[in-house]
């Protein structure tokens, strides 16, 4: 699978398991209400700096393992996931060169986009949010994206990950 | 001018196939999501899904059980030996209500005999943990850390020494997932403990609160009474508590009562429960599997 000119996938793999540690960590109540989808943020950025590597694809596979875990309807994450990536792609040469912020405020509105298509799913099979706080995950997603971005950029190009 | 149509032509092809692509991908999704939700197909893709993130989960849960394992080896000898103390004094104190249990059960199978109605007092139970991994903060469920490996399987009650939690809606091979009473999905049999009355609690999707929507205007039932499982639907065993009754208002405008219950149990904090083994008595098995999951 891969090609001599693509190395460094275990990067790209060993990123996702990580997010997706750091997605079913136990935290306390008042974090876990901000606590960003760290494999949509990683979803982002790889989908932004690779392409032609990390797609809709990649990312519908991650969102099935991630709705095994979370319990959740199989397709729901799925499907929110590859939207976001979708929706990266779209403009990934336009944010790509965007400052930080103005990228962390896209990623916001990506993340809210994302929280709302896995809430409406939720409320179609008899699970309506009681409040408004299932929209501060994206939030936190918008605290965390530059950190995620430079740790990310700094590890794609010391191992040359392309 | 050349080059910028060879560099143009593959990137705008690549647009369309990223469109394609979300469609094909959408459309799995809806299909994956309905076969879910309705059917059955797609459990074996769920254990398999589970199977494979488990080291993860259990990675996860490592330093949380070694920094236990430390505090406990950290204890002191005399916190040790006063809470020995304190254990031993709660057996004999357990055991002694015991004896007085197993006069009644005696008495009470020699009535039901009498009676000409079966009904078995004594289950078996193997005892589960839940794994310290976060589930979807909005949907009461749980993990567990035990599979069908360990002879779980789907349906089986749930409960701790204090009442009942839930039910295991899916089993895969090392875990299991459990839906608690509150999830706002889950309805459960239970009746009065004083009077025997028969209803539905529901779930709220709050861990304090579950509601008795089917209750009459003219029925007795007041605050404080303890509810406990009817055994009817056939998944619960009978006699076990569920909820003590925290409100009730009599509204000549509506049909039903307005009556709420808070779970003997904390839901949200517990740690190690059993699982009942082996089928649940039943009187009614026309009734059995009635309730539960949507």
């Amino acid at each position: 699978m891969i090609l001599p000119h693509q190395q460094g996938g275990w990067i790209i793999l060993a990123s996702f398991a990580v997010a997706f540690a750091l997605n079913s960590l136990p935290l306390p109540e008042w974090a876990d209400r901000f606590r960003p989808d760290w494999l949509a943020l990683a979803l982002i950025y790889w989908s932004m700096a690779l392409p032609h590597r990390v797609g809709i694809g990649s990312a519908w596979v991650i969102g099935l393992i991630s709705d095994a875990a979370r319990g959740t309807l199989l397709g729901q994450h799925a499907l929110a996931l590859a939207v976001v990536t979708f929706m990266s792609l779209k403009t990934h040469r336009m944010i790509r060169v965007f400052p930080l912020w103005q990228q962390a405020i896209s990623v916001l509105m990506f993340l809210v986009i994302k929280q709302l298509l896995v809430f409406w799913i939720n409320g179609i099979i008899g699970y309506p949010p009681q409040d408004p706080w299932y929209l501060t995950p994206a939030i936190g997603g918008m605290v965390f994206w530059p950190w995620v971005f430079v740790i990310l950029r700094d590890l794609r190009r010391r191992f040359r990950v392309a | 001018m050349k080059i910028k149509q060879n560099e143009s032509k593959p990137l705008f092809a690549a647009e369309t196939a990223v469109n394609l692509r979300l469609f094909v991908f959408v459309l799995l999704s809806i299909v994956a999501m309905t076969m879910d939700h309705r059917y059955q197909h797609l459990d074996a893709v769920r254990n398999t899904l589970a199977t494979l993130i488990f080291p993860v989960q259990y990675a996860i849960q490592l330093p949380f059980e070694a920094a236990q394992r430390l505090s406990r080896s950290l204890a002191s000898h005399a916190t040790l030996l006063e809470e020995n103390e304190r254990l031993r004094q709660k057996q004999v104190f357990i055991n002694a209500q015991i004896q007085k249990l197993a006069a009644l059960e005696a008495e009470n199978r020699r009535l039901r005999m009498l009676l000409e109605s079966s009904m078995n007092i004594k289950e078996r139970v193997l005892i589960a943990e839940l794994m310290k991994v976060d589930f979807d903060p909005y949907r009461h469920r749980i993990l567990l850390n035990k599979g069908t490996f360990h002879g779980v399987h789907e349906g089986q009650p749930l409960l701790d020494q204090q009442g009942i939690i839930g039910q295991i809606i899916h089993a895969s091979t090392f875990t299991a997932t459990a839906i608690l009473i509150t999830d706002p999905n889950h309805a459960l049999p239970v009746q009065v403990n004083r009077n025997g009355l028969r209803t539905l609690a529901v779930g709220t999707g709050n861990f304090q609160e579950l509601v008795l929507p089917h209750i009459p205007n003219n029925d007795d039932i007041q605050v404080g009474d303890l509810l406990v499982t009817s055994g009817l639907g056939g998944r619960f065993p009978r006699g076990y508590p569920v909820a003590t009754v925290t409100r009730v208002e009599f509204d000549p405008g509506r049909p039903f009562a307005r009556i709420t219950a808070q779970p003997v149990t904390e839901l949200d904090r517990k740690r190690e429960m059993l699982l009942i083994v082996g089928e649940p008595t039943s009187n009614h098995p026309s009734l059995a599997a009635d309730v539960g999951i949507p």
